[in-house]
């Protein structure tokens, strides 16, 4: 099988299939979740039943409902994250590579300040200095996670910067837009999407550990991490509740994983074995 | 060798120093009025006006920030906000515990994950190889409380072999200490094995593909043998990078972990630290949290010098 002319391989098909499931889960919620999600309809922590295929939460909800729903904020606040992450730190990143000079060496420097603790504690800083909401995480997040696209976007870009063609381009005499946009960007784009889907990945388990302690998406509004902790008390009771969102963050990340994976197989192979 | 080492402690050491800027600023200084942000909805002018007595809000930020640094140098962190209490009483006991739980787990994770990292090289290609990529791909894919809650569900509800809570008591000898934290310490160890076995196998593999590996190969040696006298030695800097690189993430890995097992650790002290707004105890927090990883990056730059000959001796 097929994909823009790149053979599929078995692993990367589950994989795109597991992303498809997730995400068409989470945009279609309201069509096909089978009930509301914030409607109590039973006990506490009923079991799963052919009602409730995945059994009630904490408070009687539906649980298989407040997944499907609890995506949306999932997926969505990651995407948010990365794309920010991915704006800031290709435009910082190829302005580092083309510029050289203080440039990069300020920006280089920034990075090195900024990753030497671990990026947890910098988020935990930050959200204790300027609360926790929903704005503050996806800004920190995406900050955070800027600096480390930055390091691959300037690595990619100072590779690029020297070939042929780009020296061509200059000594054309084309400005420094056409020079980023035209002749550095369309090649550095697949090592790029490999490093997106790795980011989306790190973002997305990072938003769901932060709202597991607490810290990240607030009540009432409900993602995987939150629904997770909320759940967490019917552990003890032997109850599994908790496992069905946190399967959900695996499942999600296994598939973006696989699919990383084969983009870096195919990248990393030499032109025209993967016809 | 002496100046490249004392390079490097110079800039951890301005590294820390810059870092400590950062903390005192995102905590007190840039969001502004922040006697009223941690009040909150209880935000009445007698309330803020004690705060900021407390926190000394009136003076300036730098002159905050060098009696802050100077008294932390010290161990003097001041008073949380929460419970009046000195901060350096309630971080001792925390921060022991977090670092007993962090050598607990390393003690059982390194050598585990050299060990299953060279086999992995070994028998490349091989039933056991491709079952330890698709394990590890798994276990790199999972968050820290799924397999925390698997591991209670299982090994502490279902057949009570261990204690689900990680209680902590003083009087308990050494050997219940270990049983207390076993579950945590192997959520810990299946998180960061993944990523260290990965990176053994493939520093082992790159060496082998050298001409003096031929070489031995070609005299006749056993697989086990090159491995082991010939690849793993030369293997050693990137390997001692990725546990040095993963021991610093157990520091932050537990803070997850200790909310799964409920362990009164230093991790746990900082996130409700940070959800009550308790500002002094978050600096703390974060600065020791720095100090170790910062510490641990600068031990591994050392041993990767020391162990590696054309590092030692720059020309």
């Amino acid at each position: 099988m097929k994909l823009f002319g790149l053979r599929l391989t078995s692993t990367a098909l589950v994989g795109i299939f597991i992303i498809l499931a997730c995400v068409g889960g989470a945009v279609f919620a309201p069509w096909i979740a089978p009930h509301d999600p914030n409607l109590p309809l039973g006990g506490r922590w009923g079991p799963p039943s052919a009602e409730h295929w995945l059994g009630l939460d904490q408070i009687g909800r539906d649980m298989l409902s407040r997944i499907l729903y609890g995506g949306r904020i999932s997926i969505g606040l990651a995407l948010l994250a990365t794309v920010l992450a991915f704006v800031v730190g290709i435009v910082t990143g190829f302005a580092a590579a083309v510029f050289g000079g203080w440039v990069d060496i300020a920006f280089s420097r920034i990075a090195d300040v900024v990753l030497s603790i671990p990026i947890l504690m910098s988020a935990l800083i930050i959200i204790s200095g300027f609360g926790t909401t929903t704005t503050v995480l996806v800004l920190t997040i995406g900050f955070l996670y800027s600096v480390l696209v930055f390091r691959v976007a300037r690595a990619v870009a100072m590779n690029i910067a020297v070939l042929d063609y780009v020296e061509v381009a200059r000594l054309r005499g084309e400005g420094l837009m056409w020079v980023i946009l035209r002749e550095i960007l369309p090649n550095a784009l697949p090592p790029l999407a490999a490093e997106f889907g790795l980011r989306f990945c790190f973002a997305f388990l990072f938003i769901a550990a932060l709202s597991f302690l607490g810290l990240g998406v607030q009540p009432p509004d409900a993602d995987w991490g939150s629904m997770v902790k909320e759940s967490a008390l019917a552990i003890p009771a032997g109850i599994a509740a908790p496992l069905y969102p946190a399967a959900a963050i695996a499942l999600l990340t296994i598939g973006v994983n696989l699919v990383v994976d084969w983009l870096l197989s195919i990248y990393s192979r030499p032109q025209g074995e993967n016809a | 060798m002496l100046k490249l080492l004392g390079q490097r402690l110079a800039l951890g050491f301005l590294t820390l120093i810059v870092v400590s800027v950062l903390i005192f600023a995102v905590t007190e200084w840039l969001p502004g009025d922040i006697a009223t942000n941690i009040l909150g909805q209880q935000a009445t002018p007698e309330n803020v006006a004690a705060i900021r007595a407390e926190l000394g809000l009136d003076r300036p930020p730098q002159e905050r920030y060098v009696e802050w640094l100077l008294g932390a140098v010290q161990g003097d962190f001041g008073q949380s906000l929460a419970n009046k209490r000195p901060v350096g009483d309630v971080i001792g006991p925390r921060l022991w515990n977090t670092l007993f739980l962090a050598v607990y787990a390393a003690v059982v994770a390194v050598p585990l994950s050299v060990l299953l990292g060279v086999l992995a090289a070994i028998y490349r290609n091989s039933v056991y190889d491709r079952a330890v990529n698709i394990g590890t791909l798994a276990a790199i894919s999972m968050p820290e409380f799924f397999i925390g809650y698997i591991l209670i569900l299982f090994l502490a509800v279902q057949f009570r072999w261990f204690p689900a809570i990680a209680t902590f008591k003083p009087e308990q000898s050494f050997g219940q200490h270990l049983y207390s934290t076993f579950l945590p310490m192997l959520t810990l160890v299946l998180v960061v094995i993944a990523h260290m076995m990965r990176m053994t196998r493939t520093s082992v593999l790159a060496v082998m593909s050298s001409p003096y590996i031929e070489m031995a190969l070609l005299k006749g040696l056993s697989k086990s043998r090159i491995v082991v006298r010939h690849a793993l030695p030369n293997a050693l800097a990137p390997i001692i990078n990725v546990i040095a690189l993963n021991l610093a993430y157990l520091i932050v890995g537990v803070v997850v972990v200790e909310a799964v097992f409920t362990y009164n650790g230093l991790g746990r002290l900082m996130v409700d630290a940070v959800s009550k707004r308790d500002v002094p105890v978050v600096q703390a927090c974060g600065l020791i949290f720095a100090v170790v990883f910062i510490g641990l990056n600068l031990i591994a730059d050392v041993l990767s010098i020391l162990s590696n000959p054309r590092l030692r001796h720059p020309r």
